[in-house]
């Protein structure tokens, strides 16, 4: 029974046959196929609901590599269940919406494998309780969506877009990875689970802050955060569909289930209250700060899903006050932030993705998403303009929707958090401020967006095509998740008792089952938060009039030089920039450059070893003694050496050279070494020859006019090189040897019936090595051969030749 | 003695190293002949010098030469050699197709 195991791997099962029927069928329209797999999905999920609901969890582990611990393991809970409900809801949804979007002559095909894929590696993520897996899903996302984005490749804008989406996602899953790989390295265990039972006694352990902080990275970078929102925006280029499902109900929600999946390990962290709750509460108020000043409505939108993911992130953030203080009547305002997030976290991808599908209607209906074009269209596309007011009154917190009661959920939470001790009274009364504020301004672009688009006057002129509604199959999808809009603010208990209760107990195993459900009241009497509300309305309106009047702050406030847009863009170009100059000022090309690189890092890496072991010492005592021939031999190689540096023609080189050669084999005589002696004589014989014969068709022996800065670094890399190795080898000689195992060799008449026990070696002990010192032989013979005969030819005409 | 051969192979790698630092192709051939040179005089000096008489078994004689060095340098002086006869046939191939045999003129797109 691997039910759940087999519900991920079926949108990557489908992928691969996607190609196959879009070109055995042509008539049918492909999306059609493609929509039964989230639609069966979904309704296999939804049959879950009711065990999930009474507190059942399902696991399932495949083995997929035992002896590291990684398996396929899929646990089923309440938390996992809303995130894969929300996948496969969705998912069919957009296909539906995407059949009737994208026209027949784009590259089907490969749209919907990418989009199966990241349906699968998604279901994949919320479903994993194995790490590692877990990372693998995270990973398949990021390039699926890299893909998805960059699905209009021909366009320079979607192929930024794409890479900047991925290099950010990627960089924070690496983070993340690593964080992983800490907690396993703390824990022992790659099960959420398992780390989540064990995690209370490694509070303390040195990784254990570092791994958090890893782990949001990762979270953060999916989720765009403050300050890696960056990538959101720009992945607008995508097509609507993709927009609507991967930017803003799914994908950018991976985050926020990663920080939830992980509140009960790290939760009880003050950093990790810190660190959620303030990022959020930054995110939500520059998110909408900046969706004001957009002109693009997919890029107002885009704001606006940055701004309400920093308003569910901190509000997950604020929750887990509940696990650090412990489970009491006090703290049951705390879990109900998290209540309170799971809940707008529904709501958001509700109206959302319906907003999102109603830019895609105008766009493909008018031509344009440019607000300053745009206006006067409720008229002519009543059904779309009645979805829209619906999502942006949600989206700004109205009733009757239910964006309103998550709103005011938002606001009891942030309210609580004045309780807190932590810190300063007047620090902590801030939180509410600025989400108060940021609230305002969420008010302020939902009215831009309706009021903008659809009323005011028509502009025709300014349009590709003339306003008309859109055909019923684009308008089905926003249609249902406007329905949903309004059906979860009048029965929101329903979807409260069933589906985010059991998320809860995902939330805070630690607690006690009891008491973390909420009961969701449309009017919950006229307190602050209601007063609150009001007082956005009043505002916002207000703010919304003047708008003319203020706008311009944004130019002295926030010039596009000062973005962090800006800053990555030139962080990458002068990074490139970097790299480049550092590659080219050392790789000059010139084989001398790069022997004086060697030989450095071989006298600091030698010589430091020398000067810090101190192995340098030796002494001169049992050196056996010296004849004055050998005296004689020895000062006579040295000059003829040195001399050769000083030659003035090759032929003095070359002789200078067969002089050292047939010291050595002298040397060799007196060493008692007469094969030696005998191959070194005949083989300096034949090098002498081959130098000579070389010599004839080389051109002319150049005096030697390299500048004297170089030549003096020549000398100076060169002898200090001679000296280390001099010093090396005397160290060597005089330390505290072994036996040798030479002795073993005068057995050579008993073993390999041999006189001579140097060709004893040769051709019975180690005979191995002359055999392949023969291949070398047959190698060099053989090359030398071609390189005289064989010339690259092209045709008749030889290649190289000029 | 062994001190004497040491320093002799040490101004050899000198002189090699000095060599293959240079621009003639021809020069730095020879660096590599003289890196050779210095490494098989070292290889024997390790082998302590001097203890005894050849490696050739002979009657009522025990205190031989270390022939395992012997065997070695053997080995190495053949490989040197094919080595050295290669590159300057390369030599000679480079300078016939390049018209130089200067280092610092064999780079560029031109010639590669």
């Amino acid at each position: 029974m691997y039910t759940v195991n087999l519900a991920i791997m079926i949108p990557f099962l489908a992928a691969i046959i996607v190609p196959i029927i879009y070109k055995r069928i042509q008539k049918i329209h492909i999306g059609w196929f493609v929509f039964l797999v989230p639609t069966a999905l979904f309704l296999f999920l939804v049959s879950f609901i009711p065990h999930i609901a009474n507190g059942e969890t399902y696991l399932y582990t495949l083995e997929w590599i035992p002896s590291y611990n990684i398996n396929f393991t899929t646990y089923l809970d309440g938390l996992s269940l809303i995130f894969a409900l929300l996948i496969t809801g969705i998912g069919a949804l957009v296909t539906i919406y995407s059949i009737y979007y994208l026209s027949s002559e784009e590259n089907l095909s490969h749209f919907y494998t990418y989009l199966l894929l990241f349906m699968g590696a998604m279901l994949g993520v919320v479903f994993s309780d194995n790490i590692m897996v877990l990372y693998v899903f995270w990973e398949l996302t990021s390039i699926s969506s890299f893909l998805l984005i960059a699905f209009w490749y021909h366009r320079k804008s979607s192929r930024d877009g794409a890479q900047k989406s991925l290099l950010i996602t990627v960089s924070g899953g690496f983070g993340m990875l690593v964080g992983f790989i800490m907690l396993y390295v703390m824990t022992g265990s790659m099960s959420v689970r398992e780390i989540i039972t064990t995690i209370s006694s490694f509070h303390d352990h040195a990784l254990f802050i570092p791994a958090m902080l890893l782990i949001l990275l990762g979270a953060f970078t999916k989720s765009a955060q403050y300050p890696f929102h960056i990538w959101l925006p720009t992945a607008m280029e995508a097509p609507t569909p993709v927009s609507a499902y991967l930017h803003s109900a799914t994908m950018v929600k991976a985050g926020i289930y990663l920080v939830a999946r992980f509140t009960p390990v790290f939760g009880g962290e003050l950093t990790w209250f810190w660190v959620v709750t303030i990022v959020g509460i930054v995110t939500l108020f520059w998110g909408s700060f900046n969706a004001i000043r957009q002109t693009d409505l997919k890029a107002l939108l885009a704001y606006s899903t940055i701004s309400q993911l920093g308003m569910i992130m901190s509000m997950i953030g604020i929750s887990s006050v509940a696990l650090r203080q412990g489970y009491s009547v006090n703290t049951v305002i705390y879990t109900q932030a998290a209540f309170a997030a799971i809940f707008h976290l529904i709501n958001h991808s509700t109206f959302k993705g319906a907003l999102f599908m109603v830019v895609g209607i105008i766009d493909h209906e008018l031509g344009t998403r440019d607000i300053r074009r745009l206006g006067g269209l409720a008229t002519l596309m009543p059904i779309t303009f009645t979805i829209a007011i619906i999502g942006s009154f949600s989206m700004a917190g109205l009733p009757p929707f239910n964006g309103f009661l998550s709103k005011e959920m938002f606001f009891t939470a942030v309210l609580s958090v004045r309780e807190l001790q932590f810190t300063s009274e007047v620090w902590m009364s801030l939180i509410p401020v600025i989400a108060w504020v940021a609230s305002t301004l969420t008010f302020v672009y939902c009215m831009i967006f309706v009021i903008k688009t659809f009323l005011g006057e028509y502009k025709e002129e300014k349009l590709e095509h003339p306003g008309h509604e859109a055909p019923f199959g684009m308008l089905f999808s926003p249609v249902v998740l406007g329905f949903l809009v309004i059906v979860i603010f009048f029965f929101p208990n329903v979807l409260g008792d069933y589906v985010i209760k059991p998320a809860m107990y995902s939330i805070f195993p630690q607690l006690g089952a009891e008491d973390l459900g909420q009961h969701i009241s449309a009017w919950h009497g006229f307190n602050t938060e209601l007063k609150m509300t009001i007082g956005v309305i009043v505002l916002g309106t207000l703010l919304f009039i003047s708008l003319r009047h203020w706008k311009g702050i944004y130019n002295w406030i926030l010039p596009e030089k000062l973005s962090f847009n800006s800053l990555y863009g030139n962080s990458l170009e002068k990074v490139e920039d970097l790299s480049k100059f550092v590659t080219n000022s050392y790789m000059t090309g010139h084989l001398r450059d790069y022997m004086v690189y060697i030989y450095i890092f071989f006298i600091i890496a030698v010589g430091g070893t020398l000067l810090n072991t101190k192995a340098f010492l030796f002494d001169l005592e049992q050196y056996s003694s010296i004849s004055e021939f050998e005296w004689l031999i020895t000062i006579g190689m040295i000059i003829a050496a040195i001399a050769m540096l000083l030659a003035k023609s090759r032929l003095t080189a070359i002789l200078l050279n067969s002089v050292l050669g047939y010291g050595i084999a002298i040397f060799f005589v007196i060493f008692r070494a007469p094969d030696l002696a005998l191959t070194q004589t005949v083989i300096e014989t034949v090098t002498t020859v081959l130098f000579l014969a070389a010599y004839y068709f080389l051109p002319e022996w150049k005096k030697e006019d390299s500048k004297r800065r170089s030549k003096v670094v020549n000398a100076i890399i060169s002898v200090t090189v001679g000296v280390l190795f001099t010093t090396i080898a005397l160290a060597v000689q005089s330390g505290k040897l072994f036996e040798s195992v030479s002795s073993f060799y005068e057995n050579a008449y008993e073993l390999a019936g041999a006189n001579n026990i140097v060709n004893a070696i040769l051709g019975d002990f180690r005979a191995f090595d002359t055999m392949l010192e023969v291949v070398v032989l047959l190698i060099a013979g053989l090359g030398v051969y071609t390189f005289i005969k064989l010339k690259a030819r092209k045709g008749d005409n030889p290649l190289e030749d000029k | 003695m062994e001190i004497l051969i040491i320093i002799l192979s040490g101004v050899l790698f000198t002189t090699a190293i000095y060599n293959l630092l240079q621009k003639q192709l021809l020069r730095i051939i020879i660096g590599t002949v003289l890196l050779s040179h210095g490494a098989h005089l070292m290889i024997l000096t390790m082998g302590k010098l001097k203890t005894g008489l050849p490696p050739v078994l002979t009657e009522g004689v025990t205190d031989y030469t270390d022939p395992l060095p012997q065997a070695l340098i053997l080995t190495s002086i053949v490989i040197s050699f094919g080595i050295t006869g290669l590159l300057l046939v390369l030599a000679y191939r480079t300078t016939q197709e390049n018209n130089t045999d200067n280092m610092e003129q064999l780079r560029g797109k031109s010639n590669e």
